[in-house]
């Protein structure tokens, strides 16, 4: 075996000083609630510092959320309705307005000590934003940002949307990407208060495997905030 | 008197909407509790009190916006009357500076390097490395299937085969009216006006699709069924689950009872708690039993390891436990990696008898089918017994059907004869 100063040799790193680490975790389909009880406890973990930074993925089911300062009036059916369609309601402690997680979108929900990073939320939501859109251009998608808007755009379309919640400069919530989401789902919200188009990877052409695409926002998440990922696929 | 600010979340940031008050006037609040939250381009902030006291007055209303650095509140701290600005706690009391390198728990355990990442098992040869090297091979990505999951020539060979060449794989960033280079993606289905719904598969749809069928392919599987009287076992689970119950706080289920028969069965055959590799048998000396647990969608196989060393109180917390955290998603890769031999308990869905697929690289499984009360003649007499149906799938090729009767013959023994504590 290669001792670790030669493979940082062969792989060309040119320094020896290492990126603070960040674990990266699939937790495949998961309830809303249960992803965020999952958050909860890692939040107050990273808070006491017992665990490095976390950049945990999921999938939820049919679920719309609103944000603490979200208005009802942008959800656009009663909720009777959104339970006859099999789509969960939740309020909660994020930033942004009202949006849809189903299957096919991948939810990223970084907890990151942003002490160790940047003191900084604008710059956060940013560097959030960076992963995605270096990820799309993976799969030759242009997207963009859209100024003063937070979010990822392609060809003024919505791909994917932030929210985040910080607690002692620590976060939770983060972003959702739609790859192959049905869209149909947004048409019981205003999607985070905007009168604006919802897409998808796949609505673009794109069809990529859930797998690959966390790929590449994992890789790129690592660099846009210089962190050591670890981590590998155990569940979906 | 202390008066709150709104923080300085960041240097572009120059106000933020107050959306919630956590205290109300009157209301005793300790210094770092929780006292507001603030939303900022979509990111609410709780923001902690700066001082321990009495929040005096609130002077701005939850849903105002205020530019940062505006008096919020006052907390009466009883240190004396000049109202010293004190920004919360949590706030960057200086402009935000890219925060130096100590970070807090990044004392990271070795990681190995892009080149060849810490989760490839087992040593690699020079030639493997050398291989990577040259095409360029993120090894991680390749699947071993050497000992203990170690890369072979082989399994670069087949990776390169089925790798899209790299040009492929990273398209360039392309004009949106370009379609993307196809290679590594599923193109869409025709549109067949909603007959059919397209949906990519899971990873781990995928990775139970593909190891399913490598099993079948891999293994000659064949499955031999015992009747099992599991009336003993009954009895004492009836009389003891309760207190089992009230003492461990975990319910008390067959299952563990029929892993440590298996237990036992494993220590008098140990060829069935081996694996073959090319045209050698590797006895593993320990015992680390995978119990396959259903997921929503899915199915994942978490390892009791060193299984020989637990007692049906061992077992039943550690099926609880893995089972749960499984659920949960909280299992950690090496929970799910290292098994010997597997049961699957697809009793507790109703099925009597099933055969099941080998989880390779192990060469056997034990289906339990469910407990039942059946009519069983005993001396020419009928009686009703507790009566269920263990299935063993071994793999013909290391194991005779002798062996592997023998070997359900001797978990059958131990359950019918059950003679172990349980509280």
């Amino acid at each position: 075996m290669l001792s670790e100063i030669e493979l940082r040799a062969e792989a060309g790193s040119g320094t020896l000083k290492r990126a603070p680490r960040c674990e990266w975790r699939d937790l495949g389909r998961l309830d809303y609630e249960a992803a965020f009880a999952i958050q909860r406890g890692l939040v107050e973990q990273r808070k006491r510092g017992e665990i490095a930074d976390q950049f945990l993925i999921v999938e939820h089911p049919h679920t719309i959320t609103l944000g603490r300062n979200g208005h009802m009036e942008n959800l656009l059916a009663h909720e009777d309705l959104l339970a006859r369609a099999g789509v969960a309601f939740h309020h909660t402690d994020r930033g942004g307005d009202i949006t849809y997680h189903g299957p096919g979108q991948i939810v990223g929900y970084p907890i990151l000590d942003l002490r160790a990073w940047n003191r900084d939320v604008g710059a956060y939501v940013r560097a959030m934003e960076q992963v995605i859109i270096d990820a799309l251009a993976d799969f030759g998608l242009a997207g963009e940002r859209v100024p003063p808007m937070t979010g990822v755009w392609v060809a003024g379309a919505k791909i994917a949307a932030i929210g985040v919640h910080i607690s002692r400069w620590v976060t939770s919530h983060g972003f959702a990407l739609n790859v192959t989401t049905d869209l149909s789902y947004f048409q019981y919200i205003v999607p985070c208060g905007l009168v604006k188009p919802v897409t998808s990877m796949a609505a673009l052409g794109v069809m990529a495997r859930r797998e690959e695409v966390i790929e590449r926002l994992v890789d790129h998440f690592g660099r846009v905030f210089d962190r050591e990922m670890t981590g590998e696929f155990i569940y979906d | 008197m202390t008066e709150v600010v709104m923080p300085q979340m960041g240097e572009s940031i120059v106000e933020g909407t107050l959306t919630k008050w956590l205290k109300k006037p009157g209301d005793h609040v300790e210094r770092d509790e929780p006292l507001f939250e603030i939303s900022t381009d979509k990111v609410d902030t709780e923001i902690p009190s700066p001082a321990a006291g009495t929040l005096q007055e609130v002077l701005v209303e939850e849903g105002k916006t205020v530019g940062i650095n505006t008096v919020v509140a006052r907390i009466e701290d009883g240190a004396g009357n000049g109202a010293a600005p004190a920004k919360p706690a949590a706030a960057a009391s200086a402009p935000p500076v890219q925060a130096p390198a100590p970070a807090p728990v990044a004392a990271p355990a070795p990681v190995a390097a892009p080149a060849e990442p810490a989760e490839v098992a087992g040593p690699l040869s020079p030639l493997v490395r050398k291989m990577a090297r040259e095409n360029n091979i993120d090894l991680s990505r390749v699947k071993g299937t050497g000992a203990g999951g170690r890369i072979t020539k082989q399994d670069l060979e087949a990776y390169l085969g089925e790798r899209p060449s790299p040009a492929a794989a990273r398209p360039a960033v392309v004009p949106l009216q370009a379609p993307p280079a196809p290679s590594t993606y599923v193109p869409p289905a025709a549109p067949s006006q909603a007959k059919v719904r397209v949906e990519p598969m899971s990873v781990m749809r995928q990775k139970i699709a593909e190891h399913m069928v490598m099993s079948k392919r891999t293994s000659a599987h064949v499955t031999t069924i015992h009747r099992v009287d599991m009336t003993k076992v009954a009895k004492i689970w009836a009389r003891q689950k309760e207190d089992f119950q009230a003492r461990y706080g975990i319910q008390l289920t067959y299952l563990p009872f029929v892993v440590r028969a298996a237990v036992e069965a494993l220590r008098t055959f140990p060829i069935v708690n081996a694996s073959i590799e090319g045209t050698n048998i590797l006895y593993h000396n320990d015992i680390n039993i995978g119990i396959a647990v259903a997921l929503e969608n899915g199915l994942i196989v978490p390892v009791i390891r060193n299984a020989d060393e637990k007692n049906v109180l061992g077992l039943q917390r550690a099926i609880v436990d893995l089972a749960a955290r499984a659920r949960s998603r909280q299992l950690k890769p090496d929970e799910v990696q290292g098994g010997t031999f597997s049961i699957t308990n697809f009793g507790s869905f109703g099925s009597i008898v099933a055969t099941p697929v080998i989880n390779q690289p192990q060469v056997a499984i034990l289906g339990v089918g469910a407990v039942t009360k059946e009519p069983v003649v005993i001396d020419d007499a009928i009686a009703i017994r507790s009566m269920c149906y263990l299935s063993l799938t071994f793999d013909h090729r290391l194991i005779d059907g002798a062996l592997a009767d023998q070997f359900t013959a001797k978990a059958k023994a131990v359950l019918e004869n059950w003679s172990e504590e349980v509280l």
